[in-house]
C-alpha cells in the first residue's frame, strides 16, 4: 500500500471506520477514496431500497440520492427495514435519508420526495455516478432505464415477486431492460407485490445483490451482472444465471436508436375484452338495485383470509374451469378479485362460455376497501 | 420430442406449478410452443408480450429452434421492489 496520506477522508477517524476495507487489497485506500467521491441514486426506498441504501450508507458512498414519493405504511414494514412503526405515515425519502444519516455523518445526502417520471429523470440521472433501480412500477422501470442509457450511467436492476428475483447491470455499450422486455406488460397482467405478495427477506437478498453491484462500478473491480440475468428462487434456494445480448430491434441502440429522449411510457392498453367495468364507488349501490346480482369472487382460498368480499360467491380462478357448471349465464355477476387482474382473465373466460350479464370490478376489492372504512380488508 | 419447462414468479400459477415437461412436434420452435402452451392455458394469451424465454440459459428470440431435452425458461418481468 502506498505511503500516500488520506487527502480527502477526513481524518483518522473516518478511516477507522472503513478498516475492513482498507484490508482488501482490490479496496484499500485508493478504493475507499472512490467510494467518498461517488455519487449514487437509487430510486425507491422500500424493500430493495433498503438494504441497498444501509450498505451504500455503511460502505461511505460520497453522496446517497434517495427518491421516492411514497410515505410509510404498516404493510411496508414486513420487508422494509429501513423503517421503524414510528414511522408510519412519513415520507420515506424524509424517514430514509434521517436512518442514513444516522448510520453514517460521513455520507451526504439527497432526500427527494419526486416520483422520478419523464419530466425530470434525466436531470436526476445526470447528478449521479451509479443508478439503482428499486423502484416497484414498470413504468419508472423504462423511465430509468432509458434515461440511464441517454445520459451514459449505469443501471443497477433488481425486481422482487414472491420467492423469486432478478438482477441485472444495464452498463453503457451493453444490453439494457427494454432487450431484456421490449415492453410493459398489459396493465393489470402481471401481479405486484400488493396483490402477489412477497417474501420479505428476498428483498434482503435482491438488493443486497444491487448494493453489491453499486459498490463494483464505483470501484472498478471484479465482474459486473452485465449482460447476465441473475434469478433467484429463494423458495428452493437456487439460483440461475441467463444471458442476455444487445437485442438488435432494441430502440436504444445502435445507429437506427428511435428513443431520443425520455417519454413517459404507456404500458400497453389492457385489450378490449367487451366486457365493461364498474367503478368500486358504484358497487353499492348496483347491487342494491339488482338483488339477484352476486359478486362472483375468485381470490384464491387464502387471499380470503385478508377479507370477504360483499354478496360473494366465491370461486377462485384457479377451479374456475371445473366449477363453470355451477354457475348461472342469466344471473348478473360482478367478477373481482383483489386488485383487478386475474378478476380480468375470469371475466373473460365467462364471456367465452356465453355469460353476457357480467361486469368486471375495477381495480378489484382493495379499490373498493378503500371507499368503504368499515371493510376490513388489506 | 419432449423439452422441459421452467416458470418463474406468477408464470409459474398459469402453468400449474416451477416446472413441467411438454411434448412439440420435431423442428418446433419456441413460438410453436408458446402456441400450445396458449391452448392449454387460455390464460397465457395475454402475456405473449411480456414473457422472454431463456433457451438452455440464454435469452434468444422466438424463432429459435428446439431439440430434444431442451430447457426452455418463461420470464416475466417481475413488478415488485
Ligand atoms: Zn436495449
Amino acid at each position: 500500500m502506498s505511503a500516500r496520506e488520506p487527502e480527502s477522508l477526513a481524518g483518522r477517524r473516518e478511516l477507522r471506520r472503513y478498516s475492513r476495507h482498507l484490508l482488501i487489497p482490490e479496496v484499500a485506500l485508493a478504493g475507499q477514496e472512490r467510494l467518498r467521491a461517488a455519487r449514487v441514486l437509487v430510486v425507491g426506498a422500500g424493500g430493495l431500497g433498503s438494504p441497498v441504501l444501509q450498505y451504500l450508507a455503511a460502505a461511505g458512498i460520497g453522496r446517497l440520492g434517495i427518491a421516492d414519493d411514497d410515505a410509510v405504511d404498516e404493510t411496508n414494514l414486513q420487508r422494509q427495514v429501513l423503517f421503524a412503526e414510528s414511522d408510519i405515515g412519513r415520507p420515506k425519502a424524509v424517514a430514509a435519508a434521517e436512518r442514513v444519516a444516522a448510520l453514517n455523518r460521513f455520507v451526504g445526502i439527497d432526500a427527494l420526495q419526486v416520483r422520478v417520471d419523464a419530466a425530470n429523470a434525466r436531470e436526476l440521472v445526470r447528478l449521479y455516478d451509479v443508478v439503482v433501480d428499486a423502484t416497484d412500477s414498470f413504468r419508472s422501470r423504462y423511465t430509468l432505464n432509458d434515461a440511464c442509457r441517454l445520459e451514459g450511467k449505469p443501471d443497477v436492476y433488481g425486481s422482487i415477486f414472491r420467492f423469486d428475483g432478478q438482477v441485472s447491470v444495464f452498463a453503457p455499450g451493453g444490453p439494457c431492460y427494454r432487450c431484456l422486455f421490449p415492453e410493459a406488460p398489459p396493465e393489470g397482467s402481471v401481479p405486484t407485490c400488493a396483490e402477489g405478495g412477497v417474501l420479505g427477506a428476498l428483498a434482503g437478498l435482491v438488493g443486497t445483490w444491487q448494493a453489491n453491484e453499486a459498490l463494483k462500478l464505483v470501484l472498478g473491480i471484479g465482474s459486473t451482472l452485465a449482460g447476465r440475468l441473475l434469478v433467484i428462487d429463494a423458495l428452493d434456494a437456487r439460483t440461475r444465471e441467463f444471458e442476455l445480448a444487445i437485442d438488435p430491434d432494441c430502440p436504444l441502440h445502435g445507429e437506427r436508436a428511435r428513443i431520443r429522449d425520455v417519454v413517459e411510457s404507456e404500458p400497453a392498453a389492457p385489450r378490449d375484452d367487451g366486457i365493461p367495468d364498474i367503478e368500486p364507488g358504484d358497487l353499492d349501490a348496483y347491487l342494491e338495485s339488482l338483488p339477484a346480482a352476486l359478486v362472483l369472487d375468485v381470490r384464491e382460498p387464502h387471499e380470503a383470509a385478508l377479507g370477504l368480499a360483499p354478496r360473494a360467491l366465491h370461486v377462485p380462478a384457479s377451479v374456475l374451469e371445473a366449477r363453470l357448471h355451477e354457475l348461472d349465464p342469466a344471473t348478473p355477476y360482478v367478477v373481482a378479485c383483489r386488485v383487478g387482474a386475474k378478476s380480468r382473465w375470469a371475466a373473460q373466460r365467462l364471456h367465452d362460455a356465453g355469460f353476457r350479464r357480467i361486469l368486471h370490478l375495477r381495480g378489484g376489492l382493495l379499490a373498493y376497501a378503500v371507499l368503504h372504512e368499515s371493510f376490513d380488508f388489506f | 420430442m419432449t423439452v422441459r419447462l421452467l416458470a418463474f414468479a406468477g408464470l409459474r400459477d398459469v402453468l400449474g406449478g416451477p416446472k413441467r415437461e411438454l411434448s412439440v412436434a420435431d423442428g418446433a420452435t419456441l413460438a410453436d410452443l408458446w402456441a400450445e402452451l396458449v391452448r392449454a392455458r387460455p390464460q397465457f394469451g395475454p402475456l405473449e408480450g411480456s414473457t422472454r424465454f431463456a433457451l438452455n440459459g440464454r435469452l434468444v428470440a422466438r424463432d429459435a429452434t428446439l431439440a430434444e431435452g431442451d430447457e426452455v425458461a418463461l420470464m416475466p418481468p417481475f413488478g415488485g421492489g
